[in-house]
């Protein structure tokens, strides 16, 4: 191929002759799961968005999704890059040495490695930088000892992106550091956190003496604070409802070992999120269980319901409108930054809806509830859609700091050593 | 469906927005809104001469541009910012879009190409002072006397209609009810029998009158007693129309209101410090993408002929009413006591914003005909 040809983009009708030729040519159901992904990373097709040299093949967003489709067409397994893992794998992709991204990158989509997010603490939520995990050089070793808290799948992960404070006498965004930590370890404790609805979806995870490795720490010493803002703002383009980083797609029942193997992978990994639907708030249920409960008729009712219709499309929409921005190269509007903001209305919004729906049978859960309890988990799930990745609160703080180019409040720039900031007393 | 506007296509509202800051600054909007009539002839000729602007919808056998729905949206939006005063709605959207959808094509030729060109301007009379936004409250009737049909009855709330040279009338045949036995007419300004009274409206940017008819000669235009449909299509149009009018207003004011925010000093430093303000404008902003993301939708849908149109159409213009009108109370709050004085400019929006609330129907209107459109009983 001439230089001049590789520096074109190609056409949607040549990437879909491409992948189809070579799915044709190498998917075979009876390989083993990780055999199959290493020949898809191989070939570039498992994450087509990815740098060249990264096992992709830098093509646009538009284009992956054609590979994306093909690839679930022929009832082909993808490589495996969703939630967690992708967070870990685009923060190492833009802050990661050669080293870090050859020895992480590949075992995350081949499924080997899986991951969790040590960020928040009892004692800084919304104020990530406060953290309070401390990691200390002792020989040739980081030490870690603290705590950490809502971290989905810390159980079963291989891995942690572990924010910690390295430097106590910095201000308190110069003195943290960004680690990976192996999570298979004796200075890990994980113990479940129990939820409002009753799930058990997050872990407080304990660090006694835990240990990183040198080569660990992910960008500059002091720096952590940096590339912690790039998980976070992977995860919040996730949080619009669109994203890849709800759960997956329960695999079709497809036979052959290759398929065995990926149910299992993602009962595991899909666990924690059986409730995720519910604390969207189900806006897919409302008209067919207004039809049947004949509220349908109720006018007070059928505003609502409408109201609830227009603001779920309006946000779809909103975010369409910012993917096609995206994908045309164009540089992101407002409407790039309101996903989760309005993720939170329409949750809050279809809450409502159902209630009037439901009436007295609102009161009740389980078996006795209506819709075999989905509405009742509808009902005590959506307050944390307004909390979770990111507050409400803080989302408009984001809005109007950055998109918006408003002052920041005084006095949240704190340049005192982080020593002697105020903090939480955490029993 | 396409969700983001061609390079063209932004270059075009950039074309526009730079020349209706310069021709439709709030000076120019205040001197003319104190007019009886709310526009002035030579200005109104001058943007048709400068722009084509009438005929961006309009096929070009007609004398238009050939463009569709997705720019007459861009072109609304832009004047909704500036709040250009002009009978664009009443001629360019509500009486072309009627003649395009009902006429025959000998009455297209003879009509269009002159409101095209800005030489004449037209209005559309439908609504009644019992103020129903659709075919069932037409009680005003049509009667063919010696082969020529005179008109009898009230039309109430019809934008630019004391002005207007040419008057497109929905009316009904005598005895007939509902969607049956309606009827498009045109009616000179200056016919006899017809009385025209301007009346006082909330908004002085937009000038509404009351039309009584007492025998006025008037011709059939389209097919007698089909007007239905047409009518139908028509208000679908123009409830997207002002839905994209709307946003650009809204969109406006939050801006405006985001840079008196950065400027004014309370307790010692600016407002736009305080989170309560960033909150509110993040708000702001959340609300008119939202509302935005429909309008845009609803014109892209236009274009494409969507199969729910009639939904999508009404799905508009129930979130411009509530985020144009909830845009302007922030608009007022932001600023305090200024923001609540005549010299300041904030209410000349804030009436636009409460009256294109009500225009073509109000957001409770149209959230059920939402529903009822895409069959939700």
């Amino acid at each position: 191929m001439s230089e001049a040809a590789t520096m074109t983009a190609p056409t949607e009708e040549a990437v879909r002759a491409e992948v189809c030729a070579w799915l044709d040519a190498n998917w075979d159901p009876n390989l083993g799961l990780v055999e199959w992904r290493n020949r898809l990373i191989d070939a570039g097709w498992g994450a087509p968005t990815w740098p060249k040299a990264w096992h992709g093949r830098d093509l646009p967003p538009a284009l992956a999704a054609v590979v994306d489709q093909e690839i679930r067409r022929v009832g082909a397994v993808n490589v495996a890059r969703a939630g967690v893992r992708n967070l870990a794998a685009q923060t190492l992709l833009a802050h990661g040495t050669d080293a870090q991204k050859a020895a992480f990158l590949r075992p995350s989509l081949t499924g080997e490695y899986s991951w969790c997010q040590l960020f928040s603490e009892p004692g800084s939520g919304s104020d990530l930088a406060g953290a309070m995990t401390r990691a200390e050089l002792k020989g040739n070793r980081w030490i870690v000892n603290g705590q950490k808290v809502w971290t989905t799948s810390a159980h079963h992960a291989d891995w942690g992106l572990l924010l910690a404070r390295t430097n106590w006498d910095a201000q308190k965004h110069q003195g943290l550091s960004y680690f990976l930590l192996n999570m298979h370890q004796p200075g890990v404790e994980v113990r479940p956190l129990r939820q409002m609805n009753g799930h058990a979806s997050f872990n407080q995870v304990f660090f006694t003496d835990a240990e990183v490795l040198p080569e660990h720490l992910i960008g500059e010493l002091g720096g952590g604070w940096a590339v912690a803002t790039t998980t976070l703002m992977h995860e919040r383009r996730g949080a619009d409802g669109t994203g890849a980083a709800a759960g997956r797609e329960p695999s079709a029942p497809r036979q052959g070992r290759i398929h065995d193997e990926e149910r299992a992978e993602a009962a595991v990994a899909n666990e924690p999120y059986t409730w995720y639907p519910q604390r969207a708030g189900r806006v897919d249920l409302v008209l067919e269980r207004a039809k049947a409960t004949g509220k349908i008729d109720d006018p007070v009712v059928r505003q609502e319901i409408a109201k609830l219709l227009i603001l779920a499309r309006s946000a779809e929409w909103t975010a369409r409108r910012a993917r096609a921005a995206q994908v045309q190269g164009r540089p992101q509007g407002p409407e790039g930054s309101l996903g989760k903001l309005a993720a939170s209305h329409v949750a809050r919004a279809a809450a409502r809806v159902h209630t009037l729906i439901s009436g007295a049978d609102a009161m009740l859960s389980g078996a006795d509830g209506p819709e075999d309890g989905i509405i009742a988990e509808i009902l005590i799930s959506v307050p944390a859609v307004s909390i979770a990745g990111g507050t409400d609160e803080i989302q408009r703080n984001i809005i109007a700091e950055r998109v918006l180019r408003m002052p920041k409040e005084p006095g949240s720039s704190d340049d005192r050593p982080f020593r002697d900031v105020p903090k939480n007393v955490v029993g | 469906m396409q969700f983001t506007f061609t390079s063209e296509q932004q270059e075009y509202r950039a074309v526009l927005r730079r020349y209706f800051a310069d021709s439709s600054p709030t000076t120019e909007v205040r001197r003319l809104m104190e007019t009886e009539q709310g526009w002035e002839r030579d200005r109104w000729r001058d943007l048709n001469a400068q722009l084509g602007l009438c005929g961006v919808h309009v096929p070009e056998p007609y004398g238009g541009q050939g463009f569709g729905m997705v720019e007459l949206g861009i072109v609304v939006e832009e004047m909704g910012r500036a709040l250009v005063c002009a009978p664009y709605f009443a001629s360019a959207v509500l009486a072309t879009t009627a003649i395009m959808n009902a006429a025959a094509e000998a009455q297209k030729d003879a009509l269009l190409p002159s409101l095209v060109a800005g030489d004449a301007v037209a209005t559309l009379a439908f609504t009644e002072p019992n103020g129903r936004w659709d075919a069932g409250g037409v009680e005003t009737t049509a009667v063919a006397v010696d082969g020529a049909f005179r008109l009898d009855g009230v039309k109430s709330f019809v934008l630019d209609g004391a002005a207007a040279d040419l008057i497109v009338v929905l009316a009904r045949a005598p005895g007939s009810s509902g969607e049956e036995g309606l009827s498009f007419f045109t009616v000179r300004g200056e016919a006899d029998g017809l009385t025209r009274r301007a009346l006082k409206s909330l908004d002085p940017t937009r000038k509404l009158a009351e039309l009584t008819f007492k025998g006025a000669p008037a011709e059939l235009l389209g097919e007698l007693g089909k007007a239905a449909e047409p009518f139908a299509k028509t208000l679908r149009l123009a409830a997207i129309a002002l839905a994209n009018e709307m946003v650009g207003g809204a969109d406006r004011l939050r801006e405006d209101a985001l840079d008196y925010a950065m400027m004014r000093v309370q307790f010692g430093r600016p407002i736009a410090s305080f989170q309560s303000m960033k909150h509110k404008q993040a708000d702001m902003l959340l609300e008119v993408e939202l509302a935005k993301s429909a309008a845009y939708h609803a014109a892209q849908a236009a274009a494409d002929d969507a199969a729910d149109l009639a939904a999508l159409a009404s799905l508009a213009k129930a979130a411009a009413s509530e985020a144009y009108l909830q845009t302007a109370i922030h608009a007022i709050q932001i600023r305090g006591g200024i923001g609540f004085t005549w010299d300041n400019d904030t209410h000349l929006w804030f009436k636009r914003a409460k009256s294109s609330e009500v225009f073509l129907g109000d957001a409770t209107l149209h959230r059920e005909r939402m529903m009822r459109a895409w069959g939700h009983r």
